[in-house]
């Protein structure tokens, strides 16, 4: 390993916060931050736009929903629980962006879309996946107990409420990168900029098919 | 064995496999615009990193250009702030702008191929999940983050894992009146909206040998509504023909190498797939979204299915869109009143789609009531258009005719719905508040569907237009 990836280790072994439910399969980006809250050149001020257009009427007044009920707000790290296929739709950052502002550092669902999952591995957000019965039983037990504490487990691939453990998985790359602490790629991948050259080098259209 | 086209690409742009056990790949293409490249910029410069390929990073403005006029300083404070940004960061770091001035400006995944950026055999990201799209030449084409944006920046390379490939057959004959937007809509439908996660998908068979470039860009731009981050279809004499002679496509000698090596990199006859789905082209209709995600879509002359059809997992989102769209399971979808019309978007904003809603176009006026507009994909779509007096006829109608630009497929700009407004739109997504408005409410559809809604003043069958003109 090089001085630069070495410099930049900030390890994720496990999240433990207060748990957050979010119920409901296919939550796309655009639910998670609306893009007309997108007009920015920062993403300051995401955190309290997220999942805005079903925590807030139209005339801005909060209404029931988990993020907004003080028994699921808490003001340390959140764990959001979540259905099948979180994230999915643009690929739009500002979506992980906005959850991790408003709180959430670890979430546990069924499944989640692709670049989403990416996206959240590039910002230290661990995302574990649990099998659909124990989500469902997941789900139920923290809106029941939403003061018992979530604890994810990066390196034990589990997930702990109360006296209950889930055993969950994750894809072994992401979990090696949080592990290492290597969630944040660009270190690895400069340290390999000679060899980035040539393999551009080797490629036909870096240089117009020409010679 | 054989390899597919996606394990070819990947392995010629594989750098090194890193310790995470992930590939360090080259990223051959990479085009930025406005709204996910700022706060890359920004982190790349606190990290005193420069831009590593300036050559291989191209941009444009597209998402919150207002589409009525784009006079500077633009009327939105915070879209001129997001605008001037970009001018500066690609300045500074000597990055080749299409502005509006260019004259090349336009939606990111219309000019990438109109100006031949876009190329078979390269690898092509940009931080919008429709970048997709590029995959109709043959590309390995797909959508990141801004954190990936900036790692393009810094060493115009991801970190990423090697998708698994599914190849989609779609064998026969097209019927009349069924669009390549409608092979997407009904691929979706069938096999949802999460089957393509850890996919790539190589689209096949006699519809994509037949299909024009436009069309077969229209099916991989919307490969991520059904989940596959990529998608793409092997290069043929087709997309060759398209790119001869395009501003960043090699000429004489040159070509012919080219084309060469873009054949290679064809999928081979006996190459290896992790699944082949096989579609009958017959079975697709001209299809309408009725639902809060591209996969809820049926057939023009179809009822909103009973929630009963689907199963216990589904059966929540299906009740959601009922309530969200106002409606009763079996509801016809033909008859629905709207109240917008919108034509354009990275989807279906390319000359063949404007042709095939001029088509319909001709034929009537935009009911009372109802905006309809057509937003050309770019600068260059509109000069063409315009070439064909297409403009013309869309006025005539009762359409807006607008500038380039992203327009009422997100409503980052100032087109957006009203209240619980109906769309019928030719755009990707039907997701809640899409397209500007909380409550506002979308049907996708083909541009020749869209067209003949606008007209009739409720959604219906393009075919009936077709079979009457």
């Amino acid at each position: 390993m090089t001085e630069t990836e070495k410099s930049g280790l900030r390890p994720v072994t496990g999240v433990t916060g207060h748990p957050v439910p979010l119920r409901g399969n296919d939550i796309d980006t655009d639910r998670i931050i609306p893009a007309r809250f997108m007009t920015a050149i920062t993403f300051d001020g995401m955190g309290e736009l997220a999942f805005y257009d079903v925590r807030f009427d139209a005339d801005g007044n909060e209404v029931e929903h988990p993020m907004n009920d003080p028994k699921h707000r808490a003001k340390g790290p959140q764990v959001a629980v979540v259905n099948k296929n979180f994230g999915c739709g643009s690929s739009r950052e500002h979506a992980p962006q906005a959850m991790h502002r408003w709180g959430v550092h670890a979430i546990v669902g069924e499944s989640f879309a692709d670049i989403f999952f990416g996206n959240c591995v590039a910002l230290g957000i661990p995302c574990l996946t649990l099998d659909a019965a124990d989500i469902e039983k997941l789900m139920a037990a923290v809106e029941q107990e939403p003061a018992q504490s979530l604890a994810v487990d990066v390196e034990k691939n589990e997930v702990r409420h109360g006296e209950t453990v889930y055993s969950g998985t994750m894809p072994a790359s992401a979990r090696e990168q949080f592990l290492s602490g290597n969630w944040d790629a660009t270190g690895a991948l400069l340290s390999a900029l000679p060899e980035v050259r040539s393999t551009a080098a080797k490629l036909p259209y870096t240089r117009g098919f020409a010679g | 064995m054989g390899r597919s086209l996606l394990d070819k690409v990947w392995d010629l742009h594989t750098v090194r496999e890193m310790e995470s056990g992930q590939t360090q790949l080259f990223v051959g293409l990479h085009l930025i615009h406005e709204v996910t490249s700022p706060q890359a910029f920004a982190m790349i410069r606190e990290a005193g990193l420069p831009v590593a390929f300036p050559e291989r990073t191209f941009a444009t403005v597209d998402h919150i250009i207002p589409t009525d006029d784009q006079t500077r300083p633009l009327r939105h404070g915070q879209a001129e702030t997001m605008m001037a940004a970009l001018e500066n960061n690609t300045k500074e770091y000597g990055i080749e702008f299409f502005g509006p001035d260019s004259g090349a400006q336009g939606v990111v995944h219309v000019i990438g191929p109109e100006m031949g950026l876009t190329q078979p055999g390269m690898t092509i990201a940009c931080g919008d999940s429709h970048t997709s799209t590029h995959g109709a030449f043959g590309a390995v084409a797909f959508g990141i983050g801004t954190s990936q944006v900036r790692d393009i920046l810094a060493t115009q390379c991801l970190a990423m894992e090697r998708p698994k490939t599914r190849r989609i057959e779609v064998q026969g004959e097209l019927r009349q009146g069924v669009y390549p937007k409608d092979v997407a809509l009904h691929i979706i439908r069938k096999l949802g909206v999460k089957h393509g996660v850890g996919y790539a998908y190589e689209y096949a068979g006699d519809v994509f040998d037949a299909m024009s470039m436009e069309g077969r860009m229209t099916v991989c731009n919307m490969s991520i509504e059904g989940g596959a981050r990529c998608g793409y279809v092997n290069p043929d004499e087709k997309t060759f023909a398209y790119l001869k002679g395009r501003r960043f496509v090699p000429s004489g000698e040159d070509f012919e190498k080219a084309v060469a090596w873009w054949r290679e990199i064809a999928s081979d006859a006996d190459a290896a797939y992790d699944d082949v789905v096989s579609i009958d082209a017959a079975e697709i209709s001209p299809t309408v979204t009725w639902g809060i995600n591209p996969g809820q879509a049926i057939g023009v002359g179809e009822h909103i299915p009973e929630a009963n059809d689907f199963s216990e997992d589904e059966k929540a989102v299906v009740v959601d869109a009922y309530d969200y769209m106002h409606w009763t399971s079996g509801d016809a979808i033909h008859g629905t009143p709207i109240d917008v019309a919108f034509i354009g978007s990275c989807t279906n904003g390319r000359i063949e789609d404007l042709r095939a809603a001029a088509a319909i176009a001709r034929t009537g006026k935009v009911a009372p009531g109802v905006k309809a507009l057509v937003v050309p994909g770019s600068q260059e779509v509109a000069r063409q258009a315009e070439s064909e007096g297409l403009h013309e006829i869309f006025k005539a109608a009762g359409f807006e005719w607008r500038l380039a630009g992203c327009s009422m497929c997100l409503a980052m700009n100032p087109d957006k719905l009203q209240g619980d407004q109906v769309c019928a739109s030719s755009s990707n997504r039907n997701f809640k508040g899409r397209q500007g408005s909380a409550t506002g409410r979308t049907l996708l559809m083909s541009p020749a569907m869209v067209a003949a809604a606008a007209i009739s003043g409720r959604v219906a069958d393009v075919r009936q237009v077709l079979s009457e003109g």
